[in-house]
Parts: C-alpha cells; sequence; structure tokens
C-alpha cells in the first residue's frame, strides 16, 4: 500500500510540473510511471480518480460540472479496470501453463529418446523436430543380436498433447517385440491392433517401418499409409521411390500389411520422413518433392547426421525459421 | 453490530438502476470515496443482473458493519432460482459468458474485499462486504 500512496504522490506532482511547463520530459516520466502502474496492477479507473483527486488540489475551484463528468468517466473505467485484472490472471495462468507444457514436453523427450545403433556397415543420422512444444512425430531404432536395424518413422495426425500421448503408447508397443520379430509386417500388424484398440476415433497414426539386414543388405520395409521413403543410388545418382500398401494406423483392427524388400549397394542412401519434410511451405507454396529431394541430393556426400542435420537447416531457413509442421527425417547410409 | 439499512426488489431490468442508486446512496452515506462508490454499483449490477437473467426474481439487501477502524457495506443478493450447479467454474476467470468483458462473479469478487457465494437447487444467495480505506 505504501508504494501505492508515494506513487499518488508522483503522480500530482508530475501533473503540477506538466501544467507549469509542458515539458517532455515530464511526458516520459508519465510513461515510466504508467508503467510502473501496470507492474503493480493499478486499474485504469484507479488512475483516472488520481486524476481527478490531484485536480481537485491543484483547481480548488473546479466546476462542478467538469467534477461530475470524472466521476462519469471513472464509472466509465471500472468495467475496463475488471477486464484489466481479469487479463492480468489470465496471463498469470497462461505463464503457468506454459511451463507446465514445457515439463511435459521434457518428459515425452526423455520417454521418448531412442539411440542411433552404431554399425559397421551403416552411417546412420535422423533428425527431428517439433513445430510446437509437443512433437507429433516419431522415430524408433531397434537393433537385435546380429547388428541387423529396425526402424520406425511416425506421425499422429493431430498434434499436441494427445499425439504424445499416443506416441508413448507406440514406443512401448514398439519395445514390447523380442528381437527376433522385427520384420516390418509383423510390427505393423501387432502395432495397428494395439492403436485401433487404445485409442479413441478420429486420431491417427501414420508409419513406415523399415529393416535392415546387414548380412544380405536388404531392406525390407512396409508402410501404414506413412509418406514414402526414397533411395538415392549411388549408381544412377538418381532417387528410387519406395512405398507399400497399407492403412493407417488404428481405422480397422484386422488389417495386413505389405511388405516388399530391396537390395542396398554401397553408398546408395535410404531416406525416410514424415509429411512435415515434404509438406514445408515457402511463403503460400507447398515445395515440390523434386525440390526437397534435390536438397537432400546437394547434401549426400555428407556424412549421414551431416545430411539431415543440413537439411532441417535448409528449410527452416526458407520457412523463416517457423515450422508449420514437426519436422522428421532419417537417412540411413551404406557404407561397407 | 450489524443494521439493515434497506432492500430492493429485482424483478425487471429497470429494478438494476434502481439497486445502484441505492448502493451508491449508501455507500456515499457511510463515507466511501467515488472509485469504491463506482465499484460498488458495478458490482451491485453484475448481481443484481444475474438475479434477473437467471432467476428472474430476487432481492439485493444492504446492511451497515460497524467495526473499528472501518465501516463496511454488506450487500445480500438473494434468489430462488435453479442454482448455479459448479460454482467453482463460474469462479473462473474467462468462464463468463459475457464474451471476457471482465465482469461475472470473479469480477465481482475483485470490486469487493470479501465475498461468499452459497447455491442450491433451491436457489443462490452472494454476499459481499466492501470496507471504508482507512
Amino acid at each position: 500500500m505504501g508504494s501505492t500512496k508515494s506513487g499518488k504522490q508522483d503522480y500530482k506532482q508530475l501533473l503540477m510540473e506538466y501544467l507549469e511547463t509542458g515539458d517532455e520530459s515530464v511526458l516520459y516520466r508519465a510513461e515510466q510511471f504508467s508503467k510502473n502502474s501496470i507492474q503493480q496492477s493499478i486499474s485504469p479507473d484507479e488512475i483516472v480518480n488520481e486524476h481527478y483527486q490531484s485536480l481537485l488540489d491543484i483547481i480548488p475551484d473546479m466546476d462542478d460540472r467538469i467534477k461530475s463528468s470524472f466521476q462519469f468517466l471513472i464509472e466509465t473505467m471500472i468495467s475496463y479496470g475488471m477486464a484489466y485484472q481479469e487479463y492480468h490472471v489470465l496471463r498469470e495462468k497462461q505463464i503457468e501453463l506454459r511451463s507446465e507444457i514445457g515439463v511435459a514436453a521434457n518428459m515425452q523427450d526423455t520417454l521418448l529418446k531412442t539411440q542411433v545403433p552404431q554399425v559397421d556397415s551403416l552411417d546412420i543420422g535422423v533428425k527431428s523436430v517439433a513445430a510446437k512444444e509437443m512433437n507429433g512425430d516419431y522415430h524408433h531404432f531397434i537393433i537385435d543380436d546380429k547388428g541387423n536395424i529396425g526402424i520406425a518413422i511416425a506421425d499422429v495426425i493431430g498434434k499436441g498433447i494427445p499425439a504424445a500421448f499416443c506416441m508413448s503408447m507406440i514406443k512401448y508397443a514398439l519395445e514390447s517385440f523380442s528381437e527376433n520379430q522385427i520384420f516390418p509386417k509383423y510390427i505393423l500388424d501387432s502395432i495397428n491392433r494395439v492403436v485401433e484398440r487404445n485409442v479413441k476415433e478420429g486420431m491417427f497414426v501414420t508409419m513406415f517401418y523399415g529393416f535392415y539386414d546387414v548380412d544380405t543388405n536388404y531392406f525390407h520395409y512396409a508402410s501404414a499409409g506413412h509418406e514414402p521413403g526414397f533411395i538415392l543410388r549411388k549408381e544412377s545418382h538418381e532417387f528410387e521411390e519406395i512405398d507399400a500398401k497399407g492403412l493407417l494406423l488404428g481405422v480397422e483392427s484386422e488389417v495386413t500389411y505389405e511388405e516388399k524388400f530391396t537390395q542396398i549397394e554401397k553408398d546408395d542412401i535410404i531416406v525416410l520422413f514424415t509429411d512435415g519434410v515434404t509438406e514445408c511451405r515457402y511463403g503460400d507454396r507447398f515445395i515440390e518433392q523434386e525440390e526437397v529431394l534435390d536438397v537432400i541430393k546437394s547434401f549426400s556426400h555428407l556424412p549421414a547426421q551431416e545430411i539431415v542435420d543440413s537439411v532441417y537447416k535448409y528449410f527452416e531457413r526458407l520457412q523463416d525459421f517457423e515450422l508449420r509442421d514437426d519436422f522428421t527425417i532419417a537417412v540411413l547410409k551404406r557404407i561397407k | 453490530m450489524n443494521e439493515t439499512l434497506s432492500s430492493v426488489p429485482i424483478r425487471k431490468e429497470w429494478d438494476i438502476v434502481g439497486a445502484r442508486q441505492t448502493g451508491r446512496n449508501w455507500a456515499k452515506d457511510l463515507g466511501f470515496g467515488s472509485v469504491d462508490q463506482a465499484r460498488i454499483a458495478t458490482a451491485i449490477s453484475e448481481l443484481a443482473r444475474n438475479i434477473y437473467l437467471y432467476a428472474k426474481v430476487g432481492e439485493i439487501n444492504f446492511e451497515r458493519l460497524d467495526s473499528v477502524p472501518s465501516i463496511g457495506l454488506k450487500i445480500t443478493a438473494r434468489d430462488q432460482g435453479p442454482g448455479i450447479k459448479e460454482v467453482s467454474k463460474v469462479m473462473k476467470d474467462g468462464y463468463s459468458t459475457s464474451g471476457g468483458l471482465g465482469a461475472g462473479l470473479p469480477g465481482v469478487k475483485r470490486l469487493m474485499d470479501e465475498f461468499d457465494i452459497e447455491s442450491t437447487d433451491a436457489g443462490t444467495v452472494v454476499t459481499v462486504i466492501k470496507w471504508t480505506r482507512i
């Protein structure tokens, strides 16, 4: 209370100075005064009243109509004051909520963490960035005792917190497979049943699952309505699309997924991503898929992690550092 | 020591103005300053309008509270309407259906010094008190 009292003294003092000098420096101090008042959540009606009270002191013979007009103005400002205080409370709540979401996002990062496998024959890089606090994209690696690699890339349709919950479920489902069950078709068939049973209508998940056999260098893959992947062939220096038919996860319980495979030669690069990459927007324009592939190709001489980092940086800049969708890209380069 | 000052029935929209006027007059009599008079009037408006809109009929009571060192104006809004099912919800900021104009019961609570509400399916009683500034 003491601070407001002295604040009120300040107001009268400032007003008197201004009436005498009309000086800009007094107006500047008035600006400081109002900022200070905002910090102390003093509402507009109180400032108007302060003005009125100061005027009564400064001009004791004020016209009664002017006095009444101030009463009228104060009355009019009361609702502004209420709205202003409500805004204050809501703003504090928003800060609180934001910090809670921050904690949840950290927790999601910890929960969904997956180690990029280190194997002799493959150089693997992955980059996943959330557009908002919570990531609706997910990638997961599995490595079996022979060093074969399973990779899942998924995108929950629907963003934010519900998507994040859904992802945790998928992660635990994926982790429950034993190492000799990591074949794409089997995994998608099973995950689909888990999603269908546990996720409400209206939430769908797309997933691409690939299995790299380090003995044969075959890449087996299946897709549940996910963006197709690509292989940049060393020999032709051209991209080859890899896609398999399959319904989104969670639509129907009894779905069997198609599984395909392709031979990977030395220095071929497998590229998998979510639609956050292929549907980057530049102004109002969606970026053509060829453009995305060209960018990837231009970095293809780099190590896998540098490829994905560079591709991300390129599109981040192109979109003015404002991602509209979660962005995930994984690159597997056969090096032996 | 409490002293009942007066009571204003609320039946039509015009009565809201009457309640405001009565409340302002008592506030003036008890020595409230002009901002507090305006706040009290706004709080009464809000309470009377709630009665008029949701319960149709009710009343606003005014009492004087003598305490040391300040004097209080106690306002009780009483109706036999359908009641508020989830009081904690309407007491949240941003809930008010008036389009976020900062009104509603949380606004009333902020305008006054003390606030209490009891609501059952037999009606609602809102009690608010404003103390004169020392």
